[in-house]
């Protein structure tokens, strides 16, 4: 290349920008006892009341929890709960009193409580067929479900292990004598009764063959009226959950004595966990819960505690900006 | 093409060239090596006969061909270990183990593979079209009956007879035929072979160099039988049938791949050696792959994430035996409604270690998300996006060469940011290898006003001048003459012809205008004569002859011809000079000399050479300026300049006959001894020398090299100089770079000592290396002492090649590393390529530290490829060190940007993304296992499959990305004016294991923290006011969602420069995830499983949700803040003092800012800085006495 050719040749100086400049305008924050005292102070003003708020909320629930299993277990049968429950001679039922403390009103929600039974075990969570609850069409997809997935006479419709261990205890609520309405519609999330639960879906087989697991269903009920089990079948996150029984819609007046007639089917005896009726109230933190509240308070004081000591340190020792005494590799300078 | 240019020139005398000096090796042809056969000019017409497989003319630099592009590049991903362990996962994934859907395991790792390869093949796809042009270029080639067709470089074959032209670079190895020129010969340009820029001579054979006209090609036919394809540079070995005669060939008629036609009209030559068979193919090497040192330990540190990975699975599945084990007692259930009476191996408490171990193997799938698996392609692409930015800065675009910084690696940009010790060649890189003829003694008489740079720097040094004073190169600018920088009025413009001397002036200017190798080229338009010379010293002295009136301006074979002015006639007169012989330059003789018969028919000899040789030849009688030029040579040698002592002598006919008869003789030899032969023959006649004067010339120093060298040092970098130049120049050198300073103890390490000299002289090998040896450890543990005897003194160590040879074997290299790191300084002088790159090799080895090696020749290649990083100086000398190096720039200033600022940022930006990529994993990891730990470690994952999935690729590696490219904690300003911020590189400050593990530490409690508040304000009550209670969707969903927001907002801390791509990508990281979550939800539930609608129906509109996310990333974030605000307050690290006084609007308070580097600057030994700080303490010193 010649000189001449050079010069019309394009100059290869880059263009500028301020891209490739890195020169873009930007916003250089640093953490200035300003700033961090400002955001800890707000941070601290915000969440003490917020913290208050939710105290207040969950303080407002009523709550009544009532642990049954080891009490409703005949003495006779203390020392062998398997043959009680097992057996289908026996008398599961068992009538529990509680005390409402204050006033709850309606809806007042019943939750059953498990502890220790591991619905997030993969073996069983993945033990299911959402195919076949939503289209009746797909009733043979029961790959997953084994070993409860239906013989030569067909496939068990819900199959699977979830569906199996259906949850049977049953409960009735007397006042005095005066049975109280529960209310088992609308307890299970509106998408999964829509989507997931086909109305044209309906039980085959549950429950007959080898090993009773648990509750049985109403074959003449599509699965998408069948709330229990959908309720059920929403896996809980954890080994110790609550699931929603259904709803009395009236309210219960403080002090009123309340009979919980338990048909006590449900084996947990064997596995150690344990079995609660709850009732409460819910508000738009959710149940009683003062873990929010503790949360913020704790939270919003931590913040206070720091922004305190920040302003102290500021006060006490403050320091010539730029001092490079602080510099780490300047300390020790003499060690090299 | 005209017949008189066919006349210009003839040089073949000139040079000896040396030939048939191969008769030995012809016996070998046909032999073994020596199989090739070529018959030339037979490709036309039906099938040539040269098909026998050679290699065809396309040459191939890709790494891949579309073929090979997929396993190939598989294979080098698949070779990380991270990435071939998500392999292995991937395939698990398929099988009945997975936790997750296979698919969504595999997704990840398509797309990181995927966009490694994308980028392997964009990179391989421009090599490609690098080829294309190349194998696509013009060339002429026979096409039968004596025409010449145009074709592709791509398409010869092998015994095609091609014509080049001038200028145009050969497209094979050829044998060349014929040229322009009578006695065809031709001129080679070879700077891309070896990066030396003379030209060299090239001759055919006699007997084909008449045809050289297209039409006499139609009835050639020869064959030619030579050596096979190696790659040895300068041999090649031959014969030729030629109308049935044999010839021998030999290099001389080889023109190699790669040079350049220069000065010749045109050439004829048959292809032999084609594409990969050419000698410069066969030469290239793949160079070494080099890998920061920051990468080298993100690897150890992701040894260790397996090891936790595989101890967090083991413990796991041990937990998993014992409780699956446990759940069959006999045959009674405990946890019946897991049926462990009827159950698969993957759970069956009957073979519960069995169950265990494929567990172990689920767990490791699924705490894969401990390893951040896009790190690898992140840190690619964030190192891309850094060599583009260094492609880029104009700040480090030299307007002069048109030449940018290129990044021609894109794996070393941290290492930039690390760098102890810099090596560095001296010429075109601390200078610029143009020289300048400044000054002369002639007659004893010093001529010559200009200015050196040593002499400013060394003024500087008197008047404590610290800033340099543009004005004074201002001053220069109006003489554009390159290479002449000569000022004096009682010279110039003729009046030479007054001063007392003039006729020994004459004689000198002469001299200067004949006595030399160049070549002139008259623009036939303006009659502006330019030269092309071997050297730039060379071409330095006729344009000084030409500049002062003596004009070179037309070289035949056998002439000389200048134009003088006549004192007598006061015209301007043309002297033609007979040129007989030229006695060539080499290191032993280091002089050259011309013999020739001037226009009165006198018999002359000039000479010029090395004051060291030069002085012992002159004449007795004709040493009158002897002492005074002595003087002046010492003195422009203190200087820093180069100086020539010229002499002449006359000769007589009989002496010239006797003399042309043994040199042509021994010029004629083959043997061994031949160069032995001729030297001892010019040695005889270039004696008795009348002295005539010297001349100086000025090595100028590249611009700004003082001021980088001294920021440099001051960013505690530590700068060695290897240089091939003598002693002398070489401390010169270091004087003007500020390198050396008065008041610094040199100890200099040499073996010019009488004993040594004695040693050389009886002639015994083993005793001279003995005693050589000796000599040198001797001197090195002299050094060391010294060194020990007084820390406070500054030491510069001056080793030169021939003591290093010995300095650098086994038994004393750590004793001389051990000297060297002592001593602030070091130059090693008269260096060879080799010991330049054992140096290097000593130094990284030795000290651990990264060591960074710049130069711009082909005797820095090897330095280049050992260091740690290569820097090639994309100047004059050729491409080689170029091709070889790392990084190229075009200006050894640009060295201060490249470090100080984006070597900073890059360190800073790579350490950090990888800090935060690890921390991120962790946070997501620890999530996984804790709830692990709540399903009796059953494999289960709270988090739908694509939520696993889009973790690492979506919701959080952007952010990561962007502070990779983006994030600056320093302005570039202000990293130039702190240069000891670069100390945090250099001393591993933001990637030491102390910082890495805190990182590590602070996502494990991030975790930690996420996982129990999401657990304990989620359950077990009910979750919104219609009581319902939270399933493993809703946690998991929940938990999630406070990791993204985490994750995220502690980026958001970690930045430091916020711009608006960093919102985006940032806040975008988080929107993306509702967006996600809103879209996927809404799929069908088929495809959503337990993310349908579960934002839409139940998180958005329970406040429970949004208070648990707002309060976790708060208590998250805490520790770190805190953390944060008290190192920023009490513990600062230099950038983040930086930042304060930025802060604090004082970076442009040239008071306080001056305040605060000067307590914070390390004492420096080199560099102005220093120097004038040592003269203050000097001067204080003198006070107080």
């Amino acid at each position: 290349m010649d000189a001449s050719t050079r010069t019309k040749s394009r100059s290869k100086k880059p263009q500028y920008s301020r891209f490739t400049q890195q020169e873009l305008p930007a916003w250089k924050p640093i953490l200035t006892p300003k700033w961090i005292i400002t955001s800890f102070v707000i941070i601290a003003i915000l969440f003490t009341p917020t913290g208050l708020l939710c105290l207040w909320a969950s303080e407002r629930v009523v709550e009544i929890i009532d642990r049954y299993d080891d009490d409703c277990l005949p003495d006779s049968y203390s020392t062998d709960p398997d043959s009680f429950i097992q057996s289908n001679n026996t008398n599961k039922t068992c009538v529990r009193t509680l005390k409402v403390p204050r006033k709850m009103s309606a809806p007042i929600f019943i939750y059953y409580q498990l502890d220790n039974f591991y619905q997030n075990h993969r073996r069983y969570v993945k033990s299911r067929s959402d195919k076949q609850l939503r289209d009746p069409d797909e009733a043979d997809e029961t790959e997953d479900c084994k070993p409860i997935n239906g013989n030569d006479d067909g496939p068990i419709v819900p199959c699977g292990l979830v569906a199996w261990s259906l949850f049977n205890d049953t409960y009735k609520f007397f006042k005095g004598n005066k049975a109280i309405d529960i209310d088992k519609k609308d307890i299970a999330w509106e998408s999964d009764k829509k989507y997931k639960f086909g109305s044209n879906v309906y039980p085959k087989n549950f429950q007959k063959w080898e090993l009773i697991g648990g509750g049985a269903l109403d074959e003449s009920k599509p699965l998408s009226e069948q709330e229990d089990l959908i309720v059920w079948m929403k896996t809980a996150a954890l080994p110790t959950f609550r699931k929603l029984y259904g709803k009395i819609n009236t309210d219960l007046e403080a002090n009123e004595t309340i009979t919980v007639v338990i048909q006590n089917n449900y084996n947990t005896y064997v596995f150690g966990g344990e079995k609660k009726v709850a009732l409460s109230t819910a508000n738009w933190i959710g149940g009683k819960n003062d873990f929010f509240g503790i949360s913020f308070l704790t939270i919003g004081g931590v913040c206070f505690f720091v922004a305190i000591n920040f302003i102290l340190l500021y006060v006490l020792k403050p320091r010539p900006l730029g001092d490079p005494s602080y510099l780490s590799w300047n300390r020790n300078q003499g060690a090299q | 093409m005209g017949k008189d240019k066919r006349k210009k020139m003839h040089l073949s005398k000139m040079y000896s060239i040396r030939r048939n000096g191969f008769e030995e090796d012809l016996s070998q042809i046909g032999g073994k090596g020596f199989s090739r056969v070529v018959h030339c000019n037979e490709n036309g017409g039906l099938e040539g006969i040269n098909l026998q497989n050679y290699a065809d003319n396309y040459v191939r630099s890709t790494k891949y061909t579309p073929v090979t592009f997929l396993p190939k590049s598989l294979f080098e991903q698949f070779r990380r270990v991270a990435n071939f362990y998500f392999l292995v996962t991937g395939i698990l994934a398929f099988t009945p183990l997975a936790p997750y859907s296979a698919v969504s395991a595999i997704l990840p790792l398509i797309v990181v593979i995927g966009a490694t390869m994308v980028k392997e093949g964009i990179e391989d796809w421009q090599r490609q079209q690098q080829d294309h042009e190349v194998n696509n270029r013009i060339v002429k080639v026979h096409s039968g009956r004596g025409d010449f067709a145009t074709s592709q470089w791509k398409k010869l074959k092998v015994g095609d007879i091609v014509k080049v032209e001038k200028d145009e670079f050969f497209p094979a190895d050829l044998l060349l035929l014929s040229s322009s020129y009578e006695d065809a010969i031709c001129y080679v340009e070879t700077m891309n072979l070896d990066g030396e820029t003379n030209l060299k001579l090239k001759q055919s054979l006699d007997a084909t160099s008449s045809i050289n006209e297209d039409s006499k090609f139609n009835n050639f036919k020869a064959t030619v039988k030579c050596e096979d394809p190696n790659a040895s540079l300068y041999t090649f070995v031959g014969t030729m049938n030629f109308q049935e005669q044999r010839y021998a060939l030999s290099p001389q008629q080889l023109l190699l791949r790669d040079s350049k036609l220069r000065n010749t009209d045109y050439i004829y030559g048959a292809v032999i050696f084609t594409g990969h068979d050419t000698k410069v193919i066969q030469n290239s090497t793949d160079p070494p792959s080099k890998r920061s040192k920051i990468e080298k330990r993100m690897d150890s540190i992701i040894y260790f994430l397996f090891f936790v990975l595989f101890l967090m699975a083991f413990v796991g599945s041990i937990y998993f035996g014992v409780v699956t084990k446990d759940d069959l007692d006999g045959s009674r259930m405990k946890r019946w409604y897991l049926r462990p009476d009827d159950s698969d191996i993957y759970f069956d408490p009957d073979q519960a270690p069995l169950a265990a171990i494929f567990h172990f193997l689920t767990a490791v799938m699924l705490y894969s998300y401990l390893i951040p698996i896009s790190l690898y392609v992140s840190i690619e692409i964030v190192k891309v996006l850094q060599t583009i930015f260094i492609n880029k800065d104009v700040h480090m675009y030299d307007e002069e060469s048109d030449k940018p910084a290129h990044a021609r690696t894109s794996n070393l940009t941290e290492e930039l940011g690390q760098i102890d010790t810099i090596l560095s060649d001296k010429t075109g890189t601390l200078t610029c290898n143009s020289m300048e003829f400044i000054k002369c003694s002639v007659a004893g008489t010093a001529y010559g006003r200009g200015v050196t740079e040593v002499e400013r720097a060394m003024a500087k040094r008197v008047n404590g001048e610290d800033r340099f004073d543009e004005i004074v190169t201002e001053a220069y600018s109006h003489l554009s003459v390159k290479g002449y920088k000569f000022e004096d009025e009682r010279i110039t413009n003729g009046r030479w012809v007054n001063e007392p001397h003039s006729d020994v002036i004459q004689k000198f200017l002469r001299l200067l205008a004949i006595c030399h190798t160049a070549i002139p080229d008259v623009d036939e338009e303006t009659g502006k004569v330019t030269y092309e010379a071997e050297s730039p010293d060379e071409s330095a002295f006729v344009i000084a002859a030409r500049e002062l009136g003596f004009e070179f301006y037309k070289r035949t074979q056998t002439s000389v011809t200048f134009k003088e002015f006549d004192p007598k006639s006061k015209k301007r007169v043309e002297r033609s000079y007979e040129l007989l012989n030229i006695l060539e330059f080499n290191s032993t003789r280091k002089r050259m000399s011309v013999i020739v018969r001037d226009d009165e028919g006198k018999l002359l000899l000039l000479c010029k050479g090395a004051d060291s040789v030069m002085f012992e030849r002159l004449s007795k009688k004709a040493r009158q300026f002897e002492e005074k030029t002595r003087d002046h040579v010492h003195e422009y040698a203190d200087a820093g300049l180069r100086t020539l002592i010229l002499a002449y002598r006359e000769l007589n006919e009989k002496e010239y006959e006797e003399f042309n008869e043994k040199f042509t003789e021994a010029k004629n030899s083959v043997s061994a001894d031949r160069d032995d032969m001729i030297s001892e023959v010019t040695d005889q006649i270039e004696n008795d020398l009348i002295l005539l004067g010297a001349t100086a010339i000025e090595d100028k120093l590249q611009k700004g090299v003082p001021e980088t060298i001294d920021k440099l040092a001051q960013a505690g970098i530590k700068i060695w100089v290897l240089t091939g130049d003598k002693m002398e120049t070489a401390i010169n050198i270091g004087f003007a770079c500020s390198l050396l300073r008065q008041g610094m103890k040199q100890i200099v390490i040499t073996l010019e000592s009488p004993e040594i000299i004695a040693a050389e002289k009886a002639g015994d090998k083993n005793s001279i290396a003995k005693v050589s040896k000796n000599s040198v450890q001797k001197q090195i543990a002299a050094g060391k002492a010294q060194i020990y005897a007084s820390k406070s003194d500054a030491y510069a160590l001056i080793i030169d090649g021939k003591s290093l040879a010995y300095a650098l074997n086994d038994d004393t290299k750590n004793e001389f590393l051990e000297l060297a790191v002592g001593c602030a300084s070091v130059i090693c002088c008269r260096s060879s390529p080799k010991q330049k790159a054992l140096v290097t090799r000593l130094v990284k080895e030795g000290t651990g530290k990264t060591v960074l090696a710049i130069g711009d020749g082909a005797n820095d290649v090897g330095m280049l490829q050992e260091a740690d990083i290569g820097i090639g100086i994309s100047g004059v000398e050729g491409m080689q060190a170029v091709m070889s190096s790392d990084i190229a720039i075009a200006q050894f200033r640009f060295l201060e940007r490249l470090l100080l600022v984006h070597g900073h940022w890059s360190y800073r930006r790579i350490s950090s993304m990888i800090s935060y990529f690890f921390y991120k994993n962790i946070v997501f990891g620890t999530t996984i296992f804790l709830y692990e730990a709540y399903t009796s470690f059953s494999g289960q994952p709270a988090y739908n499959d694509w939520y696993l999935t889009l973790y690492n690729i979506v919701f959080t590696s952007l952010p990561a990305i962007a502070l990779g490219v983006f994030d600056q904690d320093v302005s570039a300003r202000l990293c130039l004016k702190f240069p000891l911020l670069y100390q945090e590189g250099v001393q591993n400050t933001l990637f030491r294991w102390r910082r890495v593990f805190s990182w590590m530490l602070n996502g494990l409690f991030s975790g930690i923290i996420i996982f129990f508040l999401c657990m304990k304000s989620l359950n077990p009550d009910s979750y919104d006011k219609n009581g319902k209670t939270a399933g493993m969707e809703i946690m998991g969903a929940t938990m999630y969602s406070c990791v993204v927001w985490v994750v995220n907002c502690q980026m958001a801390l970690a930045v430091s420069y916020f711009t608006l791509i960093q919102h985006i990508f940032i806040w975008g990281g988080i929107f993306l995830w509702y967006l996600f979550l809103i879209v996927y939800g809404a799929l069908p539930s088929s495809v959503s499983t337990t993310a349908y609608k579960v934002f839409v129906e139940t998180l958005a509109p329970a406040p429970t949700y949004w208070l648990v996310t707002l309060f976790v990333v708060i208590a998250s974030l805490i520790p770190y803040i805190c953390f944060k605000a008290v190192q920023m307050r009490f513990y600062p690290g230099y950038h983040g003092m930086v930042q304060w006084i930025r802060h604090e609007g004082r970076a442009n308070d040239p008071e306080y800012f001056q305040m605060v580097r000067q307590q914070s600057i390390r004492t420096t030994n080199v560099g102005f800085t220093a120097r004038s700080i040592a003269r203050d303490k000097e001067f204080e010193w003198h006070l107080e006495r």
